[in-house]
């Protein structure tokens, strides 16, 4: 049976080299995702944010370095992946992609635990419908569920809210918030404010081979408001930072 | 939900066809009016059924075996990827040998029945159903590949629960083609050799000049090639209510309403 429920690890990327077509992305990385709590990842497009994702995700091996868990266990497994798109399958029933990593796994499908999930995201009423009915907070909203279905106490997430218009982002973000919490998460965005609502930890990523910086800790329990004056001041001090390794890109 | 266009085309068609017979004074032996080929449908239908009952056996045993041949080798192929450079160019090459070529050596081989007629059938069908099916098994939306492997699925079961049923649009496509041309193999296999058929027929009647005959035979083969080209498409478009339907469906790609 899947580990579940809060992380009791960290997860440590140690001198880390990753190339993209003969060219490195970055060379002798360090980067650590401190157990159950949430790191957001920002930087310029192209800087290799997501392909540090996917490293972590074991889907991109490491020219150099590695990916550890402080509990010296593998990490396969233990983590849920969320990317850019919903990734629903349209023959599959909301139901039906809520249940797919059981199916895939061969395992007995949890029916009980998908609906109480369906039930927590708000898409009772859809689960008989297949995702081209949906709309797009509601087919990302299945694509929540189903990273929750997963039960893993870490979770990976490539911009999911970017295609989203501002009300339905700002409300699965809250949601989101909600039902990760007590996991290791990482998001990458583009989004600083999305960051600031959501992260422990805020980091950017810049320069060329990339290095990550320190972390922006935001006060508060996520999700945090945007309009309080900490959240003012860290957002000023975001921006510049952001600013700064968009020069360096260029 | 029935499209009346085809039908008003094709009584134009006929109109336009009697009309030209009438108008031009044409002998019976070259060009029978529409209405004398109704007659010969009509008055030989016993034969006609026979011969079409034959084909249409044919066709449908060669559709079966050309479905499940082509689909085994592209399972095969995206199962084994090492498979895949051996069998592609064989299939290839086996493809550009014209069948028409190849029809008096399956008559040799499988004899005057059924077996050289399916086996030509099967030929015919075997690529499109190959190609169609492995080419949307090659191209499974890697976002969707990406999240079953961080579900830890194994190769199997993303075969069968995300790459098969991800290419089943594709493999439609290459069945509606095996479909239209099924019908070809059966026919050149009973030009080149039968004693029974519906193309056995339109020779022995061209060969008496029973034109009408002819025609009559054409016609059924005509309506037996749409009818089972119909019942698949119909029997792809209600397997697969999420993907985009065939251009033949009248309500595929409707312009926008602006």
């Amino acid at each position: 049976m899947a580990p579940s429920g809060p992380a009791d690890f960290d997860i440590l990327v140690e001198q880390a080299t990753l190339q993209y077509h003969g060219s490195p992305l970055f060379e002798r990385l360090d980067f650590s995702l401190p157990a159950g709590s949430w790191t957001c990842l920002l930087g310029p497009s192209g800087v290799g944010k997501s392909s540090l994702l996917r490293l972590i995700a074991g889907l991109v091996p490491a020219a150099a370095g590695k990916v550890r868990c402080s509990d010296a266990r593998p990490l396969a497994g233990r983590l849920a992946w969320m990317g850019q798109k919903d990734d629903l399958l349209p023959w599959l029933d909301t139901l039906g992609n809520v249940l797919l990593g059981a199916r895939l796994r061969g395992q007995r499908p949890d029916l009980a635990r998908a609906k109480a999930l369906l039930e927590q995201v708000g898409l009772s009423a859809q689960a008989t419908q297949l995702p081209a009915t949906l709309s797009g907070g509601q087919r990302q909203r299945a694509a929540l569920a189903r990273t929750l279905m997963e039960d893993r106490p870490v979770v990976l997430m490539d911009e999911p809210f970017s295609s989203l218009d501002a009300i339905t982002r700002t409300r699965l973000q809250a949601l989101a918030a909600r039902l990760l919490a007590g996991r290791t998460v990482l998001l990458v965005t583009h989004d600083p404010l999305e960051a600031l609502r959501l992260g422990d930890r805020v980091q950017v990523m810049a320069g060329h081979p990339a290095r990550v910086e320190a972390p922006i800790c935001p006060a508060g329990p996520p999700p945090r408001r945007l309009d309080e004056p900490a959240i003012l001041v860290a957002q000023g001090e975001l921006l510049a930072r952001l600013a700064d390794a968009q020069d360096l890109a260029a | 939900m029935i499209n009346p266009r085809p039908f008003v085309v094709v009584a134009g068609l006929l109109l336009l066809w009697q009309l030209f017979v009438w108008s031009s004074g044409v002998p019976k032996f070259l060009l029978p009016p529409p209405l004398a080929v109704l007659q010969a449908l009509v008055s030989e239908r016993a034969l006609l059924l026979d011969h079409a009952w034959i084909t249409l056996v044919e066709i449908l045993l060669g559709l079966l075996g050309g479905v499940l041949v082509g689909a085994g080798s592209a399972l095969a192929m995206a199962l084994l990827p090492a498979l895949q450079p051996w069998l592609l160019p064989l299939m290839i090459l086996g493809q550009t040998i014209p069948v028409f070529a190849l029809a008096p050596l399956l008559v040799l081989w499988f004899g005057y029945g059924l077996a050289s007629k399916v086996a030509m059938a099967v030929l015919i069908i075997y690529f499109p159903v190959a190609v169609a099916l492995y080419d949307g098994l090659a191209r499974t939306e890697p976002g969707w590949l990406e999240l079953a492997r961080t579900m830890g699925a194994n190769r199997l079961r993303m075969l069968w629960h995300l790459r098969l049923p991800a290419a089943l649009p594709s493999f439609a496509s290459g069945l509606r083609i095996a479909t239209a041309a099924a019908p070809i193999g059966a026919i050149i296999g009973e030009w080149v050799g039968a004693s029974a058929g519906l193309g056995y027929l339109m020779l022995q009647a061209n060969g008496r000049l029973q034109i009408a005959l002819m025609f009559a035979a054409l016609t059924l083969l005509l309506v037996m090639g749409l009818a089972l080209y119909v019942l698949v498409d119909r029997g792809l478009v209600w397997l697969m209510p999420w993907a985009p339907h065939s251009l033949a469906s009248p309500s595929a790609y409707q312009p926008r309403e602006t």
